[in-house]
């Protein structure tokens, strides 16, 4: 159990730059998970923790020790791959095994290490089959065996879910966190799923382009989106951005098509923060909107474009001009089609973000 | 379960199989019978016994496993131990050997390195039989030959390797000319292999070698029985080294298919030449069974 530090870390492939001069600092015992669109570079960063990649520059730290230049062999930490990496010529106890049978454990002790570990995963049953003969869950907890067997430093997972079926994944999600919070061991933890993200993590960091975009726990990065990019990769739907122009006189926000939004309380903050007529992005989460009986200061008029009722919810997107908003409503009689809607928009709760992405009230 | 039909008829299907079955019949089945019934006659190409062959029973099978003198250059014993000698050197040591280390060395790199290595070995393997074996006498040669320059350069003698190694000098040449399957066949069984093998063996702690005897070997094993399967036959039988030792000097270097081509080519004793083919034959066979049951184990254990 160790903290982790990853200090300037850059990695290059050829010209490309898949990771760039990344510092992250993961406490001991924290689940902490990277999250991004594929390609920006959390795989990369992962698999230099393990080893498999050496830094092009930076140092990293496991515990007190620096690993930067330590093959994967020495560095004490445990990876679970995405497609899970067992071996077929080998049952489920060998593969779980092999890790203490690499280090020259004696077998006795191998055996019953392996089993007290598949006990806690239930897996004590399949020990004899091969990995061939278990179901996909099956498999991701002899993965998730092999690497707690030998109580390593560090638990690095690279999307461990993604070849599960939806349901599956849920179940194996929540049975992810309560082992992880039940060891404490240290985990970084790589996805492209928000939600995954948002459900496991204590805290996120948000990567595009090999570059950490924000890291916070999942509600700062969910209600402070350091910028649109995370604003928008965070979130179900994602938060609605829409292109505004700010009116200092009237401390008014005008959209495109000409209609206006009253600033209200947060006229006077908006004025310190942009110039008159500075165009920039109002950032809405879907769940915050709703629908007005009529026109006000902060209603806008919208055109119903699609209604998916999901339940508990009812997912309304509307169009304006040529923008689309989504909204989650809890309401019984949802509108219809092509209807035309006024929607309210809390100003309280709303974000302000400058043209270049960046996040400014 | 999805029960697979055939798509034609057990009829149908027979007489798409007749064309290349009449050429087996023809050509394999054939002519392994005549040589099994010429085996038992004391045919000659010349002399009397060439007009009236007589049959003699087990008389040429009884002569080669003659073992007073069985092991004495010239005969069967001696041409059976150096091919044995030849198949483990150039067949199990050399092609496998060195194809598998090639192709584990060069896994999952590229550059040039690879490229000039893997062309050279392939080259070695393309090249007409009569021009490889014209260079490597060209090359083993006492004294014009290009390794003894280099070791005169270098101070460290020359050495008649034609002569004085014989037998070493046609492994060594069989090791070079056929590495390139091995190494091909070898090379594209580890492209097979997930990285995540390797990877997840090395961040569990497994070393190179770890890894290598314990994922590696066992999850290319079909390949490497199959490579075993193919090779061993093809050195056993392989006539090249005839054209760079000739056999000599003395018979050192004299493998089965030597033999049998001196003694009913050269000596034109047609049936005992066909006795040493049937033990040829029984020796492949052999040797095949016990291989492709190898193979099935595997498949039933997987």
């Amino acid at each position: 159990m160790a903290r982790i530090r990853l200090e300037e870390l850059r990695k290059t492939f050829g010209p490309v730059v898949a990771v760039d001069d990344l510092t992250l600092s993961i406490e001991d015992g924290e689940f902490f998970a990277l999250l991004g669109p594929s390609g920006c570079g959390k795989t990369t960063t992962l698999r230099l923790v393990a080893g498999l990649e050496r830094p092009t520059h930076g140092r990293i730290f496991i515990g007190e020790r620096e690993v930067t230049d330590l093959p994967p062999q020495a560095r004490d930490v445990a990876m679970v791959f995405q497609d899970y990496a067992l071996y077929p010529h080998m049952t489920v106890m060998e593969n779980i095994g092999y890790p203490l049978r690499v280090r020259r454990y004696p077998r006795a002790e191998i055996e019953r290490r392996v089993r007290e570990v598949a006990e806690v995963l239930q897996i004590a049953d399949l020990l004899d089959r091969r990995p061939g003969q278990l179901s996909g869950g099956q498999q991701q907890r002899a993965a998730v065996a092999r690497a707690l067997v030998y109580q390593p430093q560090a638990f690095l997972f690279d999307e461990p879910l993604s070849n599960l079926d939806a349901k599956l994944r849920l179940e194996a999600r929540s049975f992810l966190k309560h082992l992880q919070k039940s060891l404490g061991i240290t985990t970084i933890y790589v996805t492209h799923d928000q939600a995954e993200a948002m459900a496991l993590a204590d805290r996120i960091g948000v990567m595009d382009r090999g570059r950490l975009l924000q890291v916070g726990t999942p509600l700062e990065i969910y209600r402070r989106p350091r910028n649109t990019f995370v604003a928008t990769f965070i979130g179900s739907p994602p938060m609605n951005l829409i292109r505004c122009r700010f009116h200092s006189a009237e401390a008014v926000l005008a959209l495109e098509d000409g209609q206006a939004i009253a600033l209200g309380e947060r006229g006077e903050a908006l004025r310190r923060a942009f110039r008159d007529g500075e165009p920039l992005w109002l950032g809405v989460r879907p769940e915050h909107l709703s629908l007005a009986e009529g026109p006000g200061p902060t209603h806008l008029s919208a055109r119903v474009y699609a209604v998916e009722p999901l339940g508990v919810e009812t997912l309304v997107t509307v169009q304006i001009n040529n923008e689309r908003i989504a909204l989650r409503l809890s309401m019984d009689e949802p509108p219809v089609l092509r209807e035309q809607v006024w929607v309210r928009v809390p100003m309280e709760r709303a974000l302000f973000f400058r043209e270049n992405g960046e996040l400014a009230l | 379960m999805v029960q697979r039909r055939p798509i034609l008829s057990p009829a149908v299907g027979m007489l798409f199989l007749l064309p290349a079955l009449g050429f087996v019949l023809v050509f394999l089945v054939f002519p392994s019978l005549w040589v099994l019934q010429i085996s038992l006659t004391n045919q000659t190409l010349t002399g009397e016994a060439a007009l009236r062959p007589q049959f003699v029973g087990l008389a040429n099978f009884q002569a080669l496993f003659d073992f007073e003198n069985w092991m004495i250059r010239g005969y069967f014993g001696n041409a059976l131990r150096n091919a044995v000698f030849f198949v483990i050197g150039s067949a199990l040591i050399g092609q496998a050997g060195l194809g598998l280390a090639i192709a584990w060395a060069f896994h999952r790199r590229r550059g040039l390195l690879r490229e000039a290595l893997y062309t050279l070995v392939i080259l070695a393997w393309i090249i007409p039989d009569v021009v490889v074996a014209f260079m490597w006498v060209a090359y083993l040669d006492r004294d014009q030959g290009t390794l003894n320059a280099i070791l005169s350069t270098l101070r460290l003698g020359r050495v008649d390797w034609l002569i004085d190694h014989p037998l070493l000098s046609i492994i060594i040449f069989n090791t070079w000319r056929g590495t390139a399957f091995s190494m091909l066949l070898f090379s594209s069984a580890l492209a097979t292999l997930p990285p995540s093998y390797l990877e997840a063996a090395a961040v569990a702690g497994a070393s190179a070698w770890q890894a290598f005897r314990d994922i590696i070997l066992p999850s290319i094993r079909s390949h490497i029985i199959t490579d075993l399967v193919l090779i061993t036959l093809w050195t056993f039988n392989t006539f090249t080294p005839y054209l760079i030792t000739g056999g000599g000097p003395t018979f050192r270097s004299e493998v089965v298919s030597i033999y049998t081509f001196r003694i009913a080519f050269q000596h034109f004793e047609f049936g005992r030449g066909a006795a040493v083919a049937v033990v040829m034959m029984v020796i492949n066979l052999i040797l095949a069974l016990i291989y492709l049951s190898t193979l099935r184990r595997e498949a039933v254990a997987r």
